[in-house]
């Protein structure tokens, strides 16, 4: 059967004819629907855990156990996974196992551009790379049957565009997913010393025969030119380009397995043809691999590690001229992202940003708390990072810095990696204010369930984290809770919680607004006779509301009648 | 045959996901050889957002470079400025003449290029405006811009009335079909 899938689909159903059983991940862009399309089957097991790290050894668990198994996450998501993927590649597997890490290059939703080949290479476990959906399928499909003939977890490289590009894809049928015996062998699953030793020559010995296999590896191809004067060793999306622009008119090595490389296939190709070339996205992996072989090439001079390629990007390294194109000389003003009309983060925001505050931020909608014209936060990090930040910015600056600085943090990233760093704020002892963003959801990947919802990734009702009961659980005493729309609320609790001389937790707790559940209001209007022109509802950074002929105006097709607008307008224009 | 290219461009949570879905989904009926490329995540939240559909024999690449476009289908008048430089010169270009102001235009730090459309159609591109929010409304939503736009656009290409009829009928919720059918119409014929 044909069908257009994006590429994470493809790989969801590539896991799932491949014999998977349980997957377990935490959401992050562009990794996330991996998962979502894995939790529509009801025959396996599926689940968002609090994080990358959880979600890895739940996998790792069911591995041991005998089940084909996976975890998927960002490239990001991976650096929080690290810790059981090295020692995961000392173990090996039962049930083969799976890791979907999908990297970000030009950043559409990311903190760094981390190229996540050298997790493969560091752990020393193989990576598989596709090149488009029916790869991705492909790939995903086939990466059990390496994972237990080579007895090592698996790496599948995505990244954004082909995460998210959709091709036709030649789907087959879901292969049985027995459930392997399970034998007690403390030798291959006990790393402590005396038996990771014995692992780690087991490691090497399994790399060796890795690279050797990837001489032959079926997903590492061959296109030969006629003239034999470029080649290009290349993979993934930077393959597509190549082929846009080159056609058949260069010799291409295509690497569909970036760890470990093929050195012999690499010495055939480069020997039959006069330039070398290698086009690959982000750091120059491939090609300092082809330059320790003694191998001329060139690469990173001509093709950046910033950012994606495209076919211009081939094109102008390779000196052909780029198309005609006509542009506006008028000013195309920007439209970044923005917090939508109703966010309930707003109202908290413009409250932190109208009483000066440093605000250490977090990964979530929130960080667009930092743009105009609301400026409020201080720094963005790392998943968690607000509140151990905080701790020692206070640590650092004292008392002075105390009574005017707080985190903000959403549901789901405080259970990813808040919650320790709150511990530490209780144990280590700062009087650090603390404000949880709880807007019931995971926002910004698009609306995954997460432990503080009551509900699992199918819908269904699972225990749901008690936020208070579990602050004060953690040693802080002073725990309350606001409504982010009450803007004199938010004030009062930010103002009593930074002068408390002891830590605290305010909850501000409002759903996100494009939840199905929350009945949204009216659209407010603004009488245009009441308008003085202030424009201090304008410092809310609300889409809804702009400026016309000198007075304010509410579009109605925006507005959802949240009346945080309303509280700010000192002569009465704004109405229901 | 060669590859054509198509970008559809608008603003987060125009409906773009749809067009596109309904585009891809047709052209693959067709029996070309199609990808669609889009971004989600960040941008999505009222950013500039847009969407690749590529199509022939064989399709490489998901993405469209500068003056690479055979067609952009347009949801909103400032991103048809943004994109225009995407455009072949003898491209054709489909655009809502919808105004939606960017945060830099509603804070006052910039102004809403509203003649932009008239500059680039003097510097010779090829650009079918109109306001596809009325036969929208007309056809029981304001939702609906995406399908008018989509019906406005298939008076450009070689695909037969009814495919598309046939494709929407398949990437429409059932309960949704005849105000998006209406939709098409109003968009083909105007």
């Amino acid at each position: 059967m044909k069908k257009l899938l994006i590429g994470n689909q493809a790989v969801a159903m590539g896991l799932y004819h491949g014999g998977l059983g349980l997957a377990s991940s935490y959401p992050g862009t562009p990794s996330t629907e991996i998962t979502e399309f894995l939790a529509m089957n009801d025959d396996i097991h599926t689940e968002w855990a609090p994080n990358e790290k959880v979600a890895m050894e739940v996998a790792f668990g069911a591995s041991l156990a005998g089940m084909r198994s996976t975890c998927a996450m960002k490239h990001v998501g991976l650096n929080v996974a690290a810790d059981p993927l090295f020692t995961l590649s000392y173990t090996g597997v039962n049930g083969g196992m799976v890791v979907c890490v999908a990297d970000d290059p030009a950043m559409h939703s990311s903190q760094n551009e981390q190229d996540s080949r050298h997790y493969a290479i560091a752990a020393k476990v193989p990576m598989l790379e596709p090149a488009d959906s029916a790869e991705a399928y492909a790939f995903a499909r086939s990466a059990f049957e390496l994972s237990e003939k080579y007895d090592t977890p698996v790496l599948l490289r995505m990244c954004t565009r082909i995460a998210h590009s959709q091709s036709i894809v030649e789907l087959g049928e879901r292969e049985a997913a027995d459930v392997k015996p399970y034998e007690k062998n403390p030798g291959k699953y006990i790393m402590m010393p005396g038996n990771a030793k014995k692992r780690h020559p087991v490691v090497e010995d399994r790399t060796a025969a890795l690279a050797e296999a990837a001489n032959d590896c079926i997903y590492n191809t061959v296109e030969m030119a006629a003239d034999g004067k470029i080649g290009i060793i290349t993979s993934g999306c930077s393959y597509l380009y190549v082929k846009e622009v080159m056609g058949d008119k260069a010799s291409i090595l295509k690497i569909g397995m970036p760890n470990p490389l093929p050195e012999k296939l690499i010495r055939d190709f480069a020997a039959k043809v006069e330039k070398l070339y290698v086009i690959e996205e982000l750091d120059p992996v491939i090609e300092n691999f082809v330059r320790s072989l003694g191998i001329e090439v060139t690469g990173k001079e001509l093709f950046s590690p910033i950012g994606e390629f495209s076919q211009q990007t081939i094109a102008a390294a390779f000196g052909l001229e780029a198309p005609a194109s006509i542009s506006a000389d008028s000013a195309v003003p920007g439209r970044p992202p923005m917090m939508c009309a109703g966010c309930p983060h707003r109202g908290m925001f413009y409250t932190l940003a109208k009483n000066k505050i440093t605000v250490l931020g977090d990964i979530g909608c929130y960080t667009l708390g930092a743009v105009p014209p609301l400026n409020a936060l201080d720094s963005t990090l790392c998943m968690g990072a607000s509140i151990s930040g905080l701790h020692g910015f206070n640590k650092a600056r004292g008392e002075e810095a105390e009574g005017k600085t707080v985190a903000v943090i959403g549901d789901s990233t405080f259970m990813h990696s808040g919650m320790t760093g709150l511990v530490n704020v209780a144990y280590n002892a700062t009087n650090s204010t603390v404000i949880i963003l709880d807007n019931s959801i995971t926002g910004m990947t698009g609306h995954q369930q997460n432990p503080t919802t009551g509900y699992n990734i199918k819908g269904d009702p699972a225990a749901k984290v008690d936020l208070e009961a579990l602050c004060r659980a953690l040693g802080i005493a002073r725990v309350r809770v606001v409504d982010p729309y009450d803007l004199k609320a938010c004030e009062t609790a930010i103002k009593e919680e930074l002068a408390a001389r002891e830590p605290s937790v305010i909850i501000s707790r409002r759903p996100c607004v494009l939840l199905k559940s929350v009945k949204t209001k009216p659209a407010l209007v603004i009488d245009p006779d009441k308008c003085k022109s202030c424009k201090r509802c304008m410092s809310l950074g609300c889409p809804a509301i702009s400026m016309h002929g000198g007075k304010a105006r509410i579009d109605a097709t925006l507005c959802v009648g949240c009346g945080v607008c309303k509280q700010l307008c000192a002569f009465d224009a704004i109405s229901e | 045959m060669k590859t054509t290219s198509i970008m559809i461009v608008g603003v987060g949570g125009q409906g773009s996901l749809l067009a596109s879905k309904l585009l891809g989904q047709l052209l693959v009926d067709e029996g070309y050889d199609v990808k669609v490329s889009e971004v989600h995540g960040m941008s999505q939240r009222g950013g500039s957002v847009v969407t690749y559909v590529r199509y022939g024999d064989k399709v490489y690449s998901p993405i469209v470079t500068e003056g690479e476009a055979d067609y952009i289908i347009s949801f909103e008048k400032l991103e048809a400025a943004r994109y225009a430089a995407f455009l072949k010169t003898d491209g054709q270009m489909v655009v809502n003449t919808q105004e939606i102001d960017p945060m830099p235009v509603i804070i006052g730090a910039a102004t809403y290029p509203t003649d932009v459309l008239d500059e680039l159609k003097q510097k010779g591109l090829n650009i079918d405006d109109f306001d596809a929010l009325t036969p929208a409304v007309e056809a029981g939503s304001s939702k609906a811009v995406n399908i008018v736009l989509m019906g406005r656009f298939a008076k450009y290409v070689d695909i037969p009335y009814e495919r598309w009829i046939a494709a929407i009928e398949k990437a429409v919720k059932p309960k949704f079909v005849e105000m998006n059918k209406r939709a098409f119409e109003l968009g083909y014929r105007s």
